[in-house]
């Protein structure tokens, strides 16, 4: 059983293959380089952009504070995600149709417009803290994020399981944690780890909402690049890439297994 | 333990949708009690009310003297078995019969011993570990009802519970289901659209149509005396005939049909026989004759199907399109003229509609 596979097939996914990563052995590649300005291929090999980083304290403070917001904002979206995406689920019968649409609007909204008006409104109308309105603005763009990934989850989630419990004598909401969560497990952590990655990597909102004192990881690079066009760029970008894999593989481990234990 | 359950005068809206009128039912301590109808009649409808998912607009529904309507549904403590068996996925077969037993603060050994003995009486003690996905359906419908059999619930309800099952498997998990109920003698609502099903598990059962019950009785006589046509209709009396008595004459009647047809019939068989009745015959109860001086209702013989112990005709008669059956020893043609001889043991009266 030999099956022929034509060669512009073979030829085909070469070229996507180095279309996807091509660009990231670029990154990788100029993050190692030796020289002071951007090369590719990378002209001696050398960690000390990485250092570089550490060595500058408003990096060091924005990954502070990107990971800080990632992991609040993340949070915050499911809090209010897992019961929405449970609400619209349970109820979509009689609930009307533009509702789930609703909470898709996020994305929907170009983010630049989204951010401008958050910043008009929170933090200028309502002289909201910088902190907060950053915050506020994560949590509005992956909140969306959250809702399609448990929804999706939650479509092929039986809800009679759910009755079965209650039935039994379990309260509703015993009944939410003991029976409905575990069995969507798998949609939280994807909803975690996309949600995560939005907000970690987001530019748009973010620069709009950070300010004096107060930024992201992404913005500060963008500030670094406008004065300085060394290595660092390259060596933030794969730091940012380390960091969004360590989460997934973190949030894996972790849910995976103790929910796995039980 | 078990408990007598009262419906008394329920409706219950959609919306605007009325899908239950003033619905009432009483099922006996430790009877089995079947809700049978087409999808849309409110038999689901009823179940989920008594569980408590659902909210009566108006009426009262009672367990053993308790008064469940405002109760929620986690405290009625009512045993459910579903269509689609709801397991719980992600715990073992033993976690899920010991789930109704834990809400109910049994635990360590006690849980343990009776989960095990319940296993033991639907024949899956050797499967307690295992996760429901690794189950057959008959297997998983085991659980299901083990699950809700542990609690010793004093009312048992099944929705459609052997409906996912093939039809050989079907049949012996009703035969089961009914031995353990009556084991047990749990107060039992089982609702189904099979027949059969309902007619051979239960001691009685409510044909319902539209939110109303149309008949409860056992099936014995929901099978040989409807009540009225549509309960004639479903229970498979193809041949409604309405008919006017013209004469009465001591221990016969004399009616007649459309186009003038007359029959002349016992009261022996069917008692007290009002002026204007509905002759209700299965196939069976109209036998096909060529014996042309015969009393029956002549017709010409249509479309012939073999049934194995009969023959069946489409007849086309003065009184519209008829089904009846003859014997194999006489085989008919289509076109061929004939009689239709009602059986009385085999025919029942109803009122008009």
């Amino acid at each position: 059983m030999t099956r022929n596979i034509h060669p512009l097939l073979i030829a085909g996914t070469v070229l996507v293959f180095i279309f996807l990563v091509g660009p990231l052995v670029i990154v990788l590649g100029s993050a190692l380089s030796d020289t002071t300005y951007l090369t590719f291929p990378p002209q001696g090999l050398s960690l000390r952009w990485f250092e570089n980083i550490f060595q500058i304290d408003a990096f060091r403070r924005t990954i502070v504070t990107s990971l800080q917001i990632a992991l609040l904002s993340t949070t915050i979206a499911l809090i209010i995600g897992i019961p929405a995406a449970y609400a619209l689920n349970r109820h979509r019968i009689q609930l009307p149709g533009w509702l789930s649409t609703l909470f898709i609007l996020p994305v929907l909204v170009p983010e630049l417009v989204l951010g401008f008006s958050l910043l008009k409104n929170l933090a200028v109308q309502f002289n909201s803290p910088i902190y907060i309105s950053l915050l506020f603005g994560h949590a509005l763009i992956v909140l969306p994020y959250v809702i399609r990934v448990i929804s999706a989850s939650l479509a092929s989630f039986d809800f009679s399981i759910e009755e079965a419990a209650i039935s039994l004598g379990s309260p509703p909401l015993k009944t939410f944690f003991t029976i409905l969560l575990p069995n969507v497990r798998s949609g939280v952590i994807a909803a975690f780890i996309l949600a995560f990655i939005t907000s970690i990597n987001d530019v748009s909102i973010s620069i709009f909402l950070t300010g004096p004192g107060l930024s992201t990881l992404p913005i500060q690079l963008l500030a670094h690049m406008e004065q300085f066009f060394d290595p660092t760029v390259a060596s933030v970008s794969v730091l940012l890439m380390l960091l969004t894999v360590a989460v997934m593989a973190i949030v894996e481990r972790t849910l995976g297994l103790t929910f796995l234990a039980k | 333990m078990t408990q007598s359950l009262t419906l008394d005068s329920i409706s219950a809206h959609y919306g605007s949708t009325q899908v239950l009128e003033n619905l009432s039912l009483a099922v006996g301590e430790g009877e089995l009690v079947s809700l049978l109808g087409a999808s849309g009649c409110g038999k689901t409808t009823t179940l989920r009310l008594v569980a408590g998912f659902l909210q009566p607009t108006s009426g009262t529904i009672t367990l053993g003297g308790r008064d469940l309507t405002r109760l929620p549904p986690h405290q009625r403590d009512i045993g459910l078995v579903f269509q689609n068996y709801a397991l719980f996925p992600h715990l073992s077969v033993a976690d899920n019969v010991g789930f109704g037993l834990k809400q109910r603060g049994v635990s360590g050994d006690a849980k343990a011993k009776r989960v095990t003995e319940m296993l033991e009486r639907v024949g899956l003690a050797h499967l307690a570990d295992r996760l429901p996905g690794a189950l057959s359906g008959g297997q998983k419908q085991r659980v299901a009802l083990a699950r809700a059999l542990v609690i010793k619930p004093p009312l048992l309800m099944f929705d459609e519970p052997l409906s996912n099952l093939d039809a050989k498997l079907r049949v012996d998990m009703r035969v089961e289901i009914r031995q353990l109920q009556r084991a047990n003698g749990t107060t039992s609502v089982y609702v189904t659209h099979d027949q059969e099903e309902a007619f051979s598990i239960s001691d009685r059962v409510a044909i319902m149509h539209a939110g109303r019950i149309m008949q409860l009785d056992t099936p014995e006589r929901l099978y040989q005396r409807p009540a009225n046509a549509f309960v004639a209709r479903f229970v498979g009396f193809e041949n409604l005939i309405p008919m006017a008595v013209v004469e009465r004459d001591g221990a016969k009647i004399t009616a007649e049909m459309a186009g003038g047809v007359r029959l002349t019939l016992p009261l022996e068989q069917f008692g007290a026989i009002p002026d204007s009745f509905i002759l209700a015959c299965r196939a069976d109860g109209l036998q096909v004759t060529d014996n042309a001086t015969m009393e029956g209702i002549p017709a010409t013989l249509g479309l012939r199907t073999y049934l194995g112990r009969a023959y069946q005709y489409q007849a086309e008669t003065p009184a519209g399109a008829l089904i009846a059956n003859g014997p194999l020893t006489r085989v008919l043609e289509s076109g061929a003229a004939a009689k239709l001889v009602p059986v009385p043991e085999q025919c029942t009266i109803l009122a008009p509609e």
